[in-house]
């Protein structure tokens, strides 16, 4: 492993490639599963069985689900707008995805002499002995956020289609204003952490420090407007479809609507990823376990809360959503920034 | 290694540019000069900026220019690509323009004789400082001037 290429050893590109490709491969079954998972949950929890007759107890339903979508007829509408319909989903996909490159899934570990961080956009400094990683890990994945609305808008005026525009609109106004509170309500944390590395935030996290016992507020304004950013019932309105047909998926088929779909799950991914990340400790945990047994253990807790409100709680209104967003969570974002300056200094 | 992503980029950029001044489409316009913006965060990034670059999405990829399409798809616009290309006359100013940054840039450049600092990543703390303690009172003004354009805005759109 002595050669070198750009002045790096080969075995930081080989660990770079590897990391790239579990991360992918664990995201994307974890979004089959979740599909899967949502229906038997919330089947459950409304005393029905769920899917049950592909494999044994359903468990086959993903495989069926994605060959019944790639085999169906690709419709694109005569009147839409052919680039910005073909571009929608591909938009919406991707930051879903790449959000999760500056996440830590758990401590460093050696492999052949060489340390490294479980961060794929990190490497371990031999010379400074410490992970180096992206110092504004946060405001990537913020960024990344406010990137995702262009799916939908896209999608929702290119379809050419009133359900369609309406779907887009109000996902677009969702967004924004969410996106806005999502952001001020982290604030809190960095202003504990001094920091907007992941990697210093979870260290901060360590022993049960977690942020989600320091700042309980932030931690649930921010789970709260995360939810109304990735479009989950109570806040699913952009796709209500006793008002909008599908929202701004309507005209979609195929491979295409599957990839909303695909973007809609790996969103939820992501958005647990970032809670258990800047509140709940990351990998942080009771020693028994390897660090990524726990980040995994807490994800799918929070994925599973997420299904757990999607099967209790009723839709908002819209007026009442962007009542809600503007005038009681921005106000008690700003406030516990207040607090949090007055108390942790 | 950089400096042939710094071309890269460069490239793609100015590509990207070029696609947003000249589609008659202004959805698809925005979509190229959201490509450029991307781009240029990514320049950013290799100059040892993350924050900026993070900042170069945020703000103008992420709030400005979903504005520009939420308010062009609220507006009926027909057909946009069927209008006639605009003559020349409409694009002397700009030309004039461009012409006049380009001898600018050019001069600065043959001019310069200090080079460039090196660069240096900083961490959020000294961005801040320099951000709230040194420019404080220009970053004040801006934000006033911000707050005139939203009274403004209150009193054009108020119930009459």
């Amino acid at each position: 492993m002595g050669f070198e290429l750009f002045g790096l050893p080969m075995i930081y590109y080989i660990a770079m490639i590897v990391k790239v490709l579990v991360v992918f491969v664990f995201v994307l079954l974890t979004v089959a599963y979740a599909t899967y998972a949502e229906r038997k949950i919330i089947g459950h929890m409304q005393v029905r069985l769920g899917p049950m007759r592909t494999g044994w107890h359903g468990l086959l339903q993903p495989i069926a689900d994605g060959i019944k979508l790639f085999f169906k007829e690709e419709i694109v509408p005569s009147q839409s707008d052919k680039f910005a319909f073909l571009l929608a989903p591909i938009i919406a996909l991707i930051p879903a995805f790449i959000g999760f490159a500056v996440i830590p899934f758990g401590d460093t570990i050696e492999v052949m002499g060489y340390k490294i961080p479980l961060q794929i956009a990190a490497f371990y400094d031999t010379a400074a002995g410490k992970v180096v990683d992206l110092n504004v890990g946060v405001l990537y994945i913020l960024a990344l956020a406010s990137v995702g609305v262009y799916g939908i808008v896209l999608a929702g005026w290119a379809s050419n289609s009133k359900y369609s525009l309406l779907g887009g609109l109000r996902s677009s106004a969702q967004m924004i204003s969410y996106e806005l509170a999502a952001g001020l309500a982290i604030i809190s944390v960095f202003m504990m952490s001094e920091s907007l590395s992941l990697q210093k935030i979870v260290a901060d996290q360590a022993g049960f420090g977690w942020y989600a016992f320091k700042q309980p507020l932030a931690f649930i304004l921010f789970f709260i407007c995360s939810i109304a950013e990735i479009n989950r019932t109570p806040f699913d309105l952009p796709e209500a479809e006793t008002e909008l047909v599908s929202g701004f998926c309507t005209e979609y088929s195929s491979m295409k609507y599957a990839m909303f779909f695909m973007a809609e799950y790996a969103n939820m991914v992501t958005v647990c990823a970032v809670t258990t990340t800047l509140f709940l400790g990351g990998w942080h945990g009771p020693g028994f376990l390897p660090g990524w047994v726990w980040f995994i253990a807490k994800v799918y807790f929070l994925i599973f809360v997420c299904m757990w409100i999607r099967a209790t709680y009723p839709r908002y209104r819209y007026d009442q959503l962007m009542r809600l967003g503007w005038k009681v969570f921005l106000p008690l974002t700003l406030l516990n920034i207040v607090v949090t300056g007055l108390i942790a200094r | 290694m950089e400096q042939y992503l710094f071309y890269i980029l460069a490239a793609a950029m100015l590509i990207a540019t070029v696609f947003a001044i000249t589609e008659k489409h202004p959805v698809h316009a925005i979509v190229y000069l959201v490509t450029s913006f991307f781009a240029l965060a990514a320049i950013f990034y290799l100059l040892a900026a993350p924050m900026i670059a993070a900042f170069e999405v945020i703000i103008y990829a992420g709030a400005v220019m979903v504005l520009f399409l939420f308010v062009i798809m609220m507006l009926d616009l027909g057909h946009p690509e069927k209008a006639a290309r605009p003559g020349i006359g409409h694009w002397l100013p700009a030309m004039v323009l461009g012409v006049v940054i380009a001898a600018a840039a050019v001069t600065a450049i043959t001019l310069r004789t200090t080079t460039a600092p090196a660069t240096r990543v900083i961490g959020i703390k000294e961005f801040s400082v320099a951000l709230f303690q040194r420019y404080g009172v220009a970053i004040e003004i801006i934000s006033m001037q911000l707050l005139f354009a939203v009274v403004g805005a209150l009193y054009l759109g108020r119930k009459r």
